[in-house]
């Protein structure tokens, strides 16, 4: 393992929030390291296209500006490396920063990991997992020509889906848990008005069977208590989003009952000199647009936190 | 796209990575799927560390069925690694530079 020199303030995730807070915190003379599992942008990489961020009329490519957050971080002097941080943990007043290859200090962290789709869990959802069961219909849903898929979830994300697979599928089977969608209403409209789209209200999936593929998943209703199987080609999941906190390990950090870590106005926790920013944390909005304005408010929040302790 | 990676349509693919003497990762994709698109870059830095190693191949499945619906392809990306004709390995989704590396060289 190798030991590298302190960092001032170390980033966890290259989305729109760690870039942001990197590029303030630059600009403040802070010697700072953003960390990324996978790709700068994070999940606004996965988008085609960002359409509501001001100042773009004509909309930018997910992965466009991803790039762009990365090169303006750089700009500022921020470092920037490809790795998976493990762990993180607190030594005297520093912090230490596990990645599979390096160990890094520094005097605080910026938690801007983001969140991940969540699984449901069911049997089938894993063997299955490109073999009919997706996580995004915009890449898959070409596969199922004239064929019946089922979308579960009840939230905007799975709605638009739905609507949006009935280009390509035969018949589309929404199944939500609740007796009513969380969706914004006229993702609800939309929904009801297309012929192909059959609602599964008050319904949970217990599993998925097939041979090879996907070929039926078993459906319970919750307000008979029956079971029923419904033969389709495809499992489509929105179930909503998990956030990525595990290389927080277990700091005594307070999280809401979805995970979400609680923050301050200025994005402080209860652990001094660990502040987060983003998706990760518990906030009415996850835009790209609430991201950049918390990394700027952590990376604003961190340097005066380091001023004040010199 | 890189020097190091190379198009396969339905009409060379058993010539390019059927036939091929050494392993060959072909990644099947689409020009609508953004998960895709995020992993171009990666395979274009692979392809080059694993130059000699590792041939990398690119499938169109849009344009491409034939070999997409032969290999059971459904989901989008996915990667098979093939050696000595036989699909060897499937992975599905993106994944990281370093993540993938891991899943090929326990294939090598």
């Amino acid at each position: 393992m190798a030991q590298k020199d302190p960092y001032d303030i170390i980033i966890v995730g290259g989305g729109p929030a760690g870039y942001t807070a990197a590029q303030y915190a630059a600009r403040a003379e802070k010697k700072v390291l953003v960390l990324e599992k996978m790709l700068s942008g994070g999940q606004i990489a996965s988008s085609e296209m960002l359409e509501n961020y001001p100042g773009f009329p004509e909309g930018i490519g997910g992965i466009e500006f991803g790039q762009l957050l990365e090169k303006q971080a750089r700009r500022f002097g921020a470092q920037i490396s490809m790795e998976e941080v493990q762990g993180v943990s607190l030594t005297g007043g520093s912090f230490k920063v596990q990645t599979k290859k390096n160990t890094y200090t520094s005097g605080a962290i910026i938690a801007a990991a983001g969140v991940n789709p969540r699984y449901l869990g069911v049997p089938g959802e894993e063997e299955f997992r490109g073999r009919g069961v997706s996580y995004c219909a915009t890449c898959d849903g070409a596969f199922f020509r004239d064929k019946d898929v089922v979308v579960v979830g009840g939230g905007d994300a799975a709605l638009e889906e739905a609507v949006y697979l009935t280009r390509f599928a035969r018949k589309v089977a929404l199944v939500h848990r609740r007796d009513r969608f969380r969706a914004v209403k006229y993702l609800q409209e939309k929904a009801y008005a297309n012929e192909k789209v059959t609602l599964y209200l008050s319904h949970i999936l217990l599993e998925i069977g097939g041979q090879n593929k996907v070929e039926r998943v078993v459906l319970k209703d919750l307000a008979r208590g029956e079971e029923k199987v419904v033969p389709t080609d495809g499992v489509f999941f929105y179930v909503g989003n998990n956030p990525n906190t595990s290389f927080l390990g277990d700091l005594p950090l307070k999280k809401n009952s979805g995970g979400f870590l609680e923050a301050g106005d200025n994005m402080e926790t209860d652990i001094p000199g660990l502040f987060v920013a983003g998706d990760i944390r518990v906030t009415p909005l996850r835009q790209v647009v609430t991201a950049v304005s918390d990394g700027a408010v952590a990376a604003v929040s961190a340097v005066k936190y380091l001023e004040e302790g010199e | 796209m890189s020097k190091h990676i190379v198009n396969v349509s339905d009409a060379d693919f058993e010539e390019e990575v059927l036939k091929a003497s050494g392993p060959v990762l072909v990644d099947f994709w689409a020009p609508w799927c953004g998960p895709c698109k995020m992993l171009g870059p990666v395979l274009e830095e692979l392809a080059e560390d694993l130059a000699g190693r590792v041939k990398v191949a690119k499938v169109n499945v849009d344009e491409n069925k034939e070999s997409a619906g032969r290999f059971g392809v459904m989901s989008i990306p996915t990667m098979i690694i093939f050696k000595g004709g036989k699909d060897a390995a499937t992975l599905v989704g993106f994944m990281s530079k370093e993540q993938l590396k891991e899943k090929i060289e326990e294939q090598l």
